[in-house]
């Protein structure tokens, strides 16, 4: 079983508190920010291994992203991956999904053939949960979204699904693509053995003269949403402050509840 | 026509015969044969597995006839028969879009026996339905809502696709939006048109509204925007509005299908779902125990209120997943958030900061829960909470739900 997995590393939000703004143009300095691997795409890494262990086979992570992405790809590889593939390339910035689910369908071409691509259900910073089923559309592959529980049967997938309302239970021939929510596995925490033995391995840099690619399709040129704007909104801040004994207390917050919902 | 058959590929098999919704492809002598009326949906590309079929669309990079795609179209999302609310807050935006554009709105509609569903999307402001019927399409399936909605696109030619940000349009928009190679911006909180371009300005927040981004689509169409529910208005319904439906010729044969949809279960303790939920009521870590965790579910049943969790209180199994409000949970926006032993870690507030109104119920005046917070009662959650649910209960009559007590 051959199990490919989709990683972002993304800049850690616990730390934005200690974030600092440019006090000229009120942009954040990213500078410096200290980064990790997409909480959501841990649990995808955690549930290829654990099929890899029961099923045999392997696990390659595969990111793009600038050369020091590769920090994400080492912790990948201190959490059981076999091998990790850095996409790194000038031409590959400022791509938005779409170019960067050509991107990465293009070097999943050149690995070759697989049984399942697993991706975190969305990225933290970005949120878009896109790349999952454009991937699997470049793919021409079969997507489960949302998937809490994967069951591997002879060739087939069994998937639970999470929606609003409960569950979708689907069946799938591999290969196929499966984004993951949290809650499907508790991703394991990698040793200090495992993370020496991750950084003495090798990870390769592939850039657009690597992959079959139409060059005009990668980057900020081959996306085909533009960001026009970006600002930074006025922070939310406190309102009344309600001090007192509970049943009084109890009193007010009804009649702010009521106030609310009468309109 | 931008569609072919590789002849010494095709092994005759009859996978795309069985994939095409259009009933678009014959096996003649061994070999598929794309008749007059595809639709360039791309499903029996999709099908085929020795890759026999190429389906070329109209790339629309800085193409000249970026005109001719008009109108305003809205995914209409049922679940068994019902519209989901956020079909109707589309269709409020797509008027205001369609009416600033002089373009027609319509609302594209999938499912069983869902023609009843018709006058009411008319009624809330679509001058036009497409509807695709068929018993296949009763529950939603990536593969056979997506080959519908690209016939649609090539047919039809809308400038702007809408669709709820839900599980559903999340998982077809991105599918669709990468087949006809057109962009798309996810989870949008504000839409509006360019003036002097009449581009879709869509506007998303990231970083739980830290920061705020505004993304066009310039040179594809359709410009495609997945919006978040709740934040958009529900129109009037005008019941004598006139709309037109347009019946899709359909056929779906599951056997096309790679994917097969084994159950359906619905979830028997969350009744009302997060996203679309007008009050929730969430608790943290101040619980100090699942036992515990009761108090807050009862007051989001007098409330009528969904129940969410903060992380530690799923970390520590007191709830499951699917109730974490959060960075790695859901990110809601409802009129009312009342938080009971929530600390406030950003990786919670940025899954709920854009609520309307927030309550806070705690100890710590200091917490930063209570800095964001509308109200910020100063108590003891076990005190406070048991009182108010007292007080909302003496408010509501009896077996009457919230609505009837406002």
């Amino acid at each position: 079983m051959r199990i490919i997995v989709c990683v972002k590393q993304v800049p850690d939000i616990a730390e934005m508190e200690k974030m600092e703004t440019d006090p000229k143009t009120g942009t954040i300095i990213r500078e410096g920010m200290p980064a990790i691997v997409n909480p959501f795409d841990e649990y995808a890494l955690e549930e290829a291994v654990t099929w890899k262990e029961k099923q045999e086979g392997e696990v390659i992570a595969i990111s793009m992203g600038p050369p020091q992405a590769e920090d994400a790809l080492v912790k990948c590889l201190s959490m059981g991956a076999d091998r990790a593939i850095l996409l790194s390339d000038r031409d590959f910035a400022g791509s938005d999904t779409m170019a960067t689910t050509y991107t990465l369908a293009r070097a999943i071409g050149e690995i070759g053939d697989f049984d399942l691509v697993l991706c975190g259900q969305q990225a933290i910073d970005g949120d878009t949960a896109q790349v999952g089923p454009m991937l699997a559309e470049h793919l021409h592959i079969p997507q489960i979204t949302y998937v809490n529980r994967i069951e591997v049967e002879g060739k087939h997938v069994v998937a639970t699904r999470e929606v609003e309302d409960g569950y979708e239970v689907i069946r799938c021939r591999m290969p196929l693509l499966l984004t993951v929510v949290k809650g499907i596995n508790v991703p394991r925490v990698p040793t200090y053995s495992s993370l020496s033995e991750a950084m003495d391995k090798e990870i390769p840099i592939w850039t657009a003269e690597d992959l079959d690619v139409e060059r005009d399709r990668l980057g900020l040129p081959g996306s085909p949403t533009a960001v026009t704007r970006i600002w930074y909104p006025v922070p939310r801040t406190g309102g009344q402050v309600l001090t007192g004994e509970p049943p009084e207390l109890a009193e007010r917050v009804a009649q702010v509840l009521l106030n609310i919902l009468q309109g | 026509m931008g569609i072919s058959v590789i002849g010494e590929k095709c092994t005759g098999c009859k996978k795309c015969e069985a994939a095409c919704p259009f009933g678009q492809i014959e096996v003649i002598d061994k070999k598929a044969v794309i008749q007059e009326g595809c639709t360039l949906c791309g499903a029996c590309h999709e099908a085929c597995e020795v890759g026999a079929i190429e389906v070329e669309r109209p790339i629309l990079q800085g193409a000249s006839d970026l005109d001719t795609y008009r109108g305003v179209f809205v995914f209409a999302e049922q679940r068994e028969g019902e519209l989901r609310s956020c079909t109707l807050e589309l269709l409020g935006e797509g008027r205001k879009l369609a009416d600033k554009l002089g373009q027609e709105l319509a609302a594209v509609l999938l499912g069983d026996e869902v023609e009843d569903l018709c006058p009411l999307l008319v009624a809330h402001g679509a001058d036009k339905v497409y509807l695709a019927r068929n018993s296949n399409l009763r529950f939603y399936q990536t593969e056979s809502y997506a080959a519908v909605l690209t016939a649609v696109i090539s047919q039809y030619r809308p400038s702007i696709f809408l669709f709820g940000a839900t599980t559903t349009g999340r998982d077809l928009a991105p599918r669709v939006a990468a087949r006809v190679r057109t962009g798309l911006t996810a989870d949008c909180t504000s839409l509006d048109i360019e003036e002097e371009t009449g581009l879709l300005l869509q506007t998303r927040p990231a970083w739980g509204g830290n920061i705020m981004a505004t993304i066009k689509t310039v040179n594809h169409r359709p410009q495609m925007a997945t919006v978040r529910p709740k934040v958009m208005k529900k129109p009037e319904p005008y019941p004598d509005r006139k709309g037109k439906v347009i019946h899709i010729p359909i056929k779906v044969n599951p056997k096309g299908m790679k994917t097969t949809l084994l159950e359906v279960i619905k979830s028997r303790e969350q009744t009302i779902s997060l996203e679309e939920a007008e009050i929730i009521v969430s608790g943290g870590r101040g619980l100090q125990s699942a036992e515990n965790f009761k108090v807050v579910e009862e007051l989001a049943q007098v409330l009528a209120a969904a129940v969410g969790a903060s992380r530690p209180v799923v970390d520590s199994g007191w709830k499951s997943h699917p109730y974490q409000v959060g960075q790695t949970g859901k990110t809601v926006q409802p009129k009312i958030y009342i938080a009971c032993g929530i600390s406030g870690a950003v990786q919670h507030r940025v899954g709920m900061e854009s609520s309307e109104t927030i309550v806070a119920i705690n100890k710590d005046p200091d917490a930063p829960i209570m800095q964001i917070a509308d109200y910020a009662v100063v108590g003891d959650l076990f005190q406070v909470v048991p009182e108010l649910i007292k007080v909302i209960k003496s408010r509501t009559k009896k077996g009457e739900s919230r609505k009837n007590l406002t």
